[in-house]
């Protein structure tokens, strides 16, 4: 062993015993083997436990379900958010519901549920699962290790609402074998695609379709998590070289991929359209529906990357064109943060609690009085009101009236342009008679004769008036101390309020 | 102890030529240290706050008196100035420190739970002073919120993870040695957040953590509370900065460097990579980000 060179070296190994396993590597690829088996484990274990539940349940089958909703969860992840709870319940029932159909929806509700739920793992303080598998370490002793996964994380969206997105560990479960350059393996799965379609083998060229759009989403996925990364710390992201390439590659790929769908939805569609057996059509009419969602998915990525650019630069502007200082401070990122966190657990907890003890500033200390103490303990607890607290009387001020004219202004006027309706008056004449009885009131005669010179036909009509002021300016020019323009002739026009009436009921 | 304690000692010869405190002046300097132990009391609100700082500016007398006070209670002087008031922390075992174990109850028995809290502060710093620029200007407001801060810290933990899957290593802990755990996967396998049943955040969750943290931090007078957006967003307050810059990063900078993790840097501001950060550090004050020479 201390010198591999030598021919004597096989009898070294052999009095060294015999090695558990033939070396390290073939250990790891077993250990990696391990976990993608322990990633089913909570499917299984949906199977098994089903028989625990209150009521009988063997029908369902549960691991079934469970895919499903990693399937549905996995389409559902949008850019921004995840999926909905509710909406994931929702759509997992019509299977659940075909599972048993003479079962109430009720029970196929809760099954639903109980697969989701079961899936984050809600009972658990993490809300993921632990499987312990053993490996060997490079020293050949034998070490049982924990490995944590999640199937469905629960993440927070805008507004405080909570999403679900599939871990990365459930796409692999669910498709498998996803370990691989995200784009080579699409180009794959499209040219395969156009193979099967060209052959008339349709189910599978919507197998391979689906299977390209769970890889459009993990390709949005990683560069949602870059793009995040940029808008927090320009200097965090390499945009001298790794972004840019990045940028430029996935805009070079969301064209390729645009020009490639439509060719494949252009086929797909005379497809649909050719072929005379209607299975056939069905499924071409479903890959239209994925291959469209594709393209969806594609112009979303294309619109996030245009924005990268812009935000890089504001963010530049922001970060790093402010006036530099000479003042040195601690980067608490880079020398507090960054390394405590790669440290083991007991370490670490040293460093934080280190910063906790001189960062969390001061409290007072609350001192009890034993007589307050006997007070607060007989309090009774004061009752949630569902009303929320008590509306406080609002406090009203009166308005001062502050009209142009008052009441009895009002009254004379209106009674002053109270005309019969066959004898019109001059606008002239009325002023005069209103300067008489006040100064005022020409100002407020002369406004309603200039509003009558359009009145509301229709509304007094509508509203079963039985007559309405109106004027008419015959180009008499007015001549009055205090106004000018045309001698309106004011009148009054009899409105047929009977006739009106059964007019209404006629259009009723 | 801070420049104020330090410099009664050596003017303590010539301090009796000013004329003599009365006990008039031990009950205003109590007032004054009485005004900074409420961190949420603004000078600018408070007239009598406000003179008092002015007192304590002038008359060099009353400031040692101040600052005496606020020694033998326990406290520590971060600064006296009419932004920040008087800004004074809790010396270590005073009866103002804040305990871990009352701080949140779980932390007593369970030390990873105890580690998501301490995290949780230290990112909530490091969020809202990104740039060791921030932390020296005086004029710096942080911005904060809930979600990013979580965010910001499952974006470290990936890096590492990512880190490790590149090196082959295997970070899976053994099952007897929970303390030998990589720190970073603790944060990771905790979940972010959680349905409940009245719509609240599970208290356990990260978000959880960091929601409490950011509360906790804005009844000490360091944040203010701005909006409900992205889960809670607030803004840092002069008293942050100098509680920041001047006792928790260097407490916890001391605890790094006897475990023997950070090179000691020269004090400039120059972003040294740390372990092996190397594409997440980039050269301060360079146009664009280039990245830092090796340190091997």
């Amino acid at each position: 062993m201390t010198s591999p060179a030598s021919t004597d070296s096989v009898p070294a190994q052999l009095s060294a015993g015999p090695r558990p396993a033939p070396g390290p590597a073939a250990d790891e690829g077993l250990a990696r083997r391990l976990r993608a088996l322990a990633c089913t484990a909570p499917l299984h274990d949906l199977d098994t436990r089903k028989a625990n539940l209150a009521g009988e349940y063997s029908v369902y089958g549960m691991a079934e379900v469970a895919l499903a909703a990693i399937d549905l969860v996995t389409l559902n992840m949008d850019f921004d958010t995840g999926a909905d709870h509710d909406q994931i319940v929702a759509r997992l029932i019509p299977r659940v519901a075909a599972q048993a159909p003479a079962r109430p929806v009720a029970e196929h509700e809760r099954v639903a549920r109980w697969v989701l739920e079961n899936l984050i793992n809600v009972g658990s303080v993490d809300r993921g699962f632990r499987a312990v598998y053993g490996t060997f370490a490079p020293d050949g002793t034998y070490v049982r290790r924990d490995y944590d996964f999640k199937l469905i994380e629960e993440v927070p969206g805008p507004g405080g609402s909570v999403y679900l997105r599939t871990t990365d560990e459930a796409v692999n479960v669910l498709v498998g074998a996803l370990d691989t350059d995200v784009t080579s393996a699409q180009i794959a799965a499209e040219v395969k695609l156009e193979v099967l379609i060209s052959r008339g083998r349709l189910a599978d060229a919507q197998l391979a379709a689906e299977q390209a759009r769970y890889r459009t989403v993990q390709y949005s996925e990683t560069l949602r998590r870059a793009l995040e990364a940029t808008r927090r710390n320009v200097r965090a992201v390499d945009w001298l070289n790794t972004v840019p390439d990045m940028i430029a590659e996935a805009l070079d790929h969301v064209a390729d991929r645009y020009r490639h769908e439509n060719a494949i939805l252009t086929n797909i569609r005379k497809a649909r359209d050719e072929t005379e057996e209607p299975e056939h059509k069905r499924r071409a009419a479903e890959l239209v529906d994925i291959v469209k969602d594709c393209i969806r998915r594609h112009t979303q990525l294309q619109s996030r990357l245009l924005e990268a650019g812009p935000l890089f630069r504001a963010e530049q502007d922001r970060q790093a064109f402010a006036t530099p200082r000479t003042t040195s401070g601690t980067d608490l990122y880079g020398h507090l943060l960054a390394p405590a966190l790669p440290l083991p657990l007991e370490q670490a907890l040293k460093v934080t609690d280190a910063f906790f003890a001189r960062g969390t500033g001061l409290r007072t200390p609350v001192s009890v009085r034993v007589g307050d103490l006997v007070d607060i303990l007989l309090t009774p607890p004061v009752e949630r009101e569902h009303l929320g607290a008590e509306m406080p009387e609002p406090d009203l001020i009166a308005t001062p009236d502050d009209s142009r004219f008052s009441e009895e202004q009002l009254a004379a006027a209106t009674e002053l342009l109270d005309l019969p309706s066959d004898a019109p008056r001059r606008l002239s004449g009325l002023l005069a008679e209103a300067r008489r009885k006040d100064a005022d009131l020409p100002y407020l005669v002369a406004l309603l004769a200039v509003h009558a010179a359009s009145p509301p036909v229709g509304t007094a009509y509508r509203q079963g008036e039985q007559k309405l002021l109106f004027a008419v300016d015959d180009g008499t020019e007015l001549d009055d101390p205090e106004f000018g323009g045309a001698d309106l002739i004011v009148g009054t026009a009899l409105l047929d309020a009977a006739g009106m009436a059964a007019d209404r009921t006629e259009a009723a | 102890m801070t420049e104020h304690v330090d410099r009664s000692e050596p003017e303590a010869g010539g301090a009796p030529a000013t004329a003599a405190l009365t006990p008039a002046d031990a009950a205003d300097a109590a007032r004054l240290v009485a005004f900074g132990l409420q961190p949420k009391l603004q000078p600018a609100r408070d007239q009598e706050y406000a003179e008092l700082l002015r007192r304590h500016r002038e008359d060099p007398a009353f400031a040692r008196l101040a600052d005496a006070v606020a020694a033998g209670l326990g406290l520590v002087v971060l600064e006296v100035s009419p932004r920040a008031g008087m800004a004074v922390t809790a010396a270590e075992d005073s009866v103002f420190a804040v305990r871990m174990g009352d701080y949140a109850r779980r932390t007593a028995a369970d030390s990873g739970d105890r580690f998501l809290h301490g995290l949780a502060h230290l990112a909530v710093a490091a969020l809202a002073f990104p740039r060791p620029e921030d932390l020296a200007d005086d004029g710096y407001i942080g911005r904060v919120t809930v979600n990013g801060v979580d965010a910001f810290v499952r974006q470290a933990c990936r890096r590492l993870e990512e880190r490790a899957e590149e090196a082959g290593e295997n970070t899976d802990p053994a099952t007897d040695a929970p303390g030998l755990e990589a720190a970073w996967r603790v944060w990771a396998r905790r979940s972010a957040t959680g349905a409940t049943k009245d719509a609240r955040r599970p208290a356990a969750s990260t978000t959880g953590i960091v929601a409490k943290a950011l509360a906790f931090l804005t009844d000490s007078g360091f944040l203010q509370r701005t909006g409900d957006e992205s889960g809670g967003t607030y803004r840092t307050t002069a008293r942050y900065q100098l509680q920041v810059r001047d006792m928790a990063a260097g407490a916890a900078m001391t605890e790094l460097l006897e475990l023997g993790v950070v090179p000691v840097t020269d004090g400039t501001a120059s972003l040294l990579p740390a372990e092996d950060t190397e594409d997440l550090e980039l050269v301060a004050d360079a146009g664009l980000p280039f990245h830092p020479p090796s340190p091997s």
